[in-house]
């Protein structure tokens, strides 16, 4: 029990602090890495450090509103410099019953972080009575990731991507981060992360004011795909082992997962419509290499060939997938 | 210098008990107990926004009766005290029975070594993964530690709504029958309690992580059945 003085409210982070416990404090001390490491690291620290030591990190997550809440994705994989860290990595998380939470960056105090906001969101709301207002859990997590900013200095930076779906205003919002603690409303769509900007082209040609859930679910998927086929940090579907990226809806219900059949239909769908240009590489490839090569199935690795998963094992995916059934 | 004047210990203490005991009895009262599904609380309150029934963890309930800021207080701390344990360990690790030692404990150095103690009975409950492992800590005034495996009533005239209880307890009955118990029991021969006078909350048995729900007050009306009815008339369409 706390004395008087010393309560800290509702206020989680507080009162791990009172407590002499401090999340998301640099566990570096001494001259930065970043600065050791200058020769190596250039403008970028934040690379310098990770790959020296190897920290698993990078991403592509996306936000998109429509008509009934906002959308979020985030592919599956974790990297570790050039190597593949983890396959089934999660970066889109439940905030809490109405909002969520993406995350970019590295690994380890980005997954604490969002254990800390899921934590200090639900004992605000134990403590109070009462869910925080969204505006409110927006606020939350920028002091977070100001706090962290010291060791986003030492490049271990964090930049999450939050949405939730405002109960009062009734509709979907969408707030990214910098690492500073800035907090910036977004519009209509988001995305962040290693392959984040050709998430984002994506999403800007594709956007429509009052997409349904399907169309807003594939839109996602697609943006995951273009990521993937052009940043290897970024990992696509994965029929072989099953692993599809995480596609989770907001809406007035609550938070909910996409079921993983759902997803890999929505990139079944998206495969048949890419461009024809897109599958003739494809095809020349297929006929040259067994349809492994850097054909626009890379991103999904070995087994991208048979993305809807009922296609045999090693053959070229343009001749016997969708696609060729798809074109004109 | 003048000298205070000897009270002896047990007079101190007594007095202390007395005075505790008295202001607790004097607040309404509220009963809690296992049913087929988990664990039921059911407290008279007419407050929509002052609960006396809330969460602590995600099977973990908390209730009180007697001062209000006292209880309160003992609630946030319980919230803290389970949120830090379940973040520095993992939330498996968080249980009814170290929360129910941590209260007893505070509550009784409070209790020995404060001039006044703390005018509140407060209940831990926990549901657990299975019929039979619900537990009810009912923690008294002075750090006394009751653990109750059927049922427990804090509170007004805790000793006959105690009464009440035990003559209508039946094992693995179904909420409704144990709301009607539970209403019943606190309103006692002369009395009628409406859903609006209820403060009634769960710990339902589920797949879900979170088992604390409030149960409003349509639902309280659903379960209670018809007003008309003498006590144990009807059952309503599902248990």
């Amino acid at each position: 029990m706390f004395p008087p003085g010393h309560d800290p409210g509702p206020d989680f982070h507080r009162v791990l602090r009172e407590l002499g416990l401090l999340p998301l404090s640099s566990p570096l001390s001494g001259p930065s890495p970043a600065a050791r490491l200058s020769g190596v690291g250039g403008g970028t620290a934040g690379g310098a450090l990770g790959e020296t030591l190897a920290l698993a990190h990078g991403t592509t997550i996306c936000a998109v509103r429509y008509r009934d809440g906002v959308v979020m994705a985030g592919d599956r994989r974790a990297t570790a410099g050039s190597a593949i860290a983890h396959r089934t990595m999660e970066k889109v998380h439940p905030a809490d019953a109405h909002s969520g939470v993406a995350i970019a960056g590295v690994a380890g105090p980005a997954l604490e972080m969002v254990r800390l906001f899921q934590l200090q969101l639900e004992h605000y709301e134990k403590v109070e009575g009462q869910a925080l207002s969204l505006e409110g859990k927006a606020n939350q997590l920028s002091q977070m990731v100001r706090s962290n900013f010291s060791m986003a200095m030492q490049g271990l930076v964090v930049v999450p991507l939050f949405a939730g779906y405002d109960l009062r205003r009734a509709k979907g919002r969408i707030y990214t981060y910098d690492p500073t603690g800035g907090r910036y409303e977004e519009t209509d769509y988001h995305a962040e992360g290693s392959g984040g900007r050709d998430a984002r082209t994506t999403i800007k040609l594709g956007f429509k004011e009052g997409m349904s859930r399907e169309e807003a679910v594939e839109l996602c998927v697609r943006a995951l795909w273009e990521a993937a086929d052009e940043d290897a940090a970024t990992g696509g579907p994965d029929a072989v082992r099953g692993i599809y990226p995480t596609v989770a809806t907001i809406t007035a219900e609550g938070f909910q997962r996409v079921p993983e059949a759902e997803v890999a239909e929505a990139f079944r769908r998206v495969i048949s419509t890419l461009s024809a240009a897109e599958v003739r590489g494809a095809e020349e490839e297929a006929g040259a290499s067994g349809g492994l090569g850097g054909s626009p199935a890379a991103p999904g690795g070995p087994a991208s060939g048979q993305v809807g998963g009922d296609r045999p094992a090693g053959a070229g995916w343009a001749g016997s997938g969708p696609v060729g059934e798809a074109l004109p | 210098m003048t000298m205070p004047f000897y009270v002896a210990p047990e007079q101190f203490m007594k007095d202390k008990a007395d005075f505790a005991r008295k202001n607790i009895a004097r607040g309404r009262p509220l009963v809690a107990t296992v049913y087929d599904q988990g664990v039921l609380i059911c407290a008279e309150n007419s407050s929509r926004s002052l609960h006396k029934v809330s969460e602590i963890y995600d099977k973990i309930a908390f209730a009180g009766v007697g001062k209000y800021n006292e209880f309160d207080q003992l609630r946030v701390s319980g919230v803290q005290a389970a949120d830090v344990k379940g973040y520095q360990f993992s939330r498996e690790d968080v249980d009814a029975r170290s929360l129910a030692n941590l209260y007893a404990r505070y509550m009784g150095n409070v209790f020995t070594h404060e001039m006044k103690p703390l005018e509140v009975e407060i209940l831990v409950a926990e549901v657990g993964s299975r019929r039979g492992e619900d537990q009810i800590f009912h923690i008294l005034y002075d750090g006394t530690v009751v653990d109750e495996d059927r049922f427990s009533a804090l509170g007004g005239e805790a000793d006959a709504i105690t009464t009440r209880m035990d003559r209508a307890f039946r094992p693995d009955w179904s909420l409704a029958e144990a709301l009607r118990a539970c209403v019943e029991a606190l309103a006692g021969p002369d009395r009628r309690l409406s859903p609006h006078d209820l403060e009634v909350a769960v710990l339902e048995r589920s797949d879900g992580r979170r088992a604390f729900r409030r149960v409003l007050e349509p639902e309280v009306e659903r379960l209670l059945g018809p007003p008309a009815g003498a006590g144990t008339a009807e059952k309503p369409g599902e248990g």
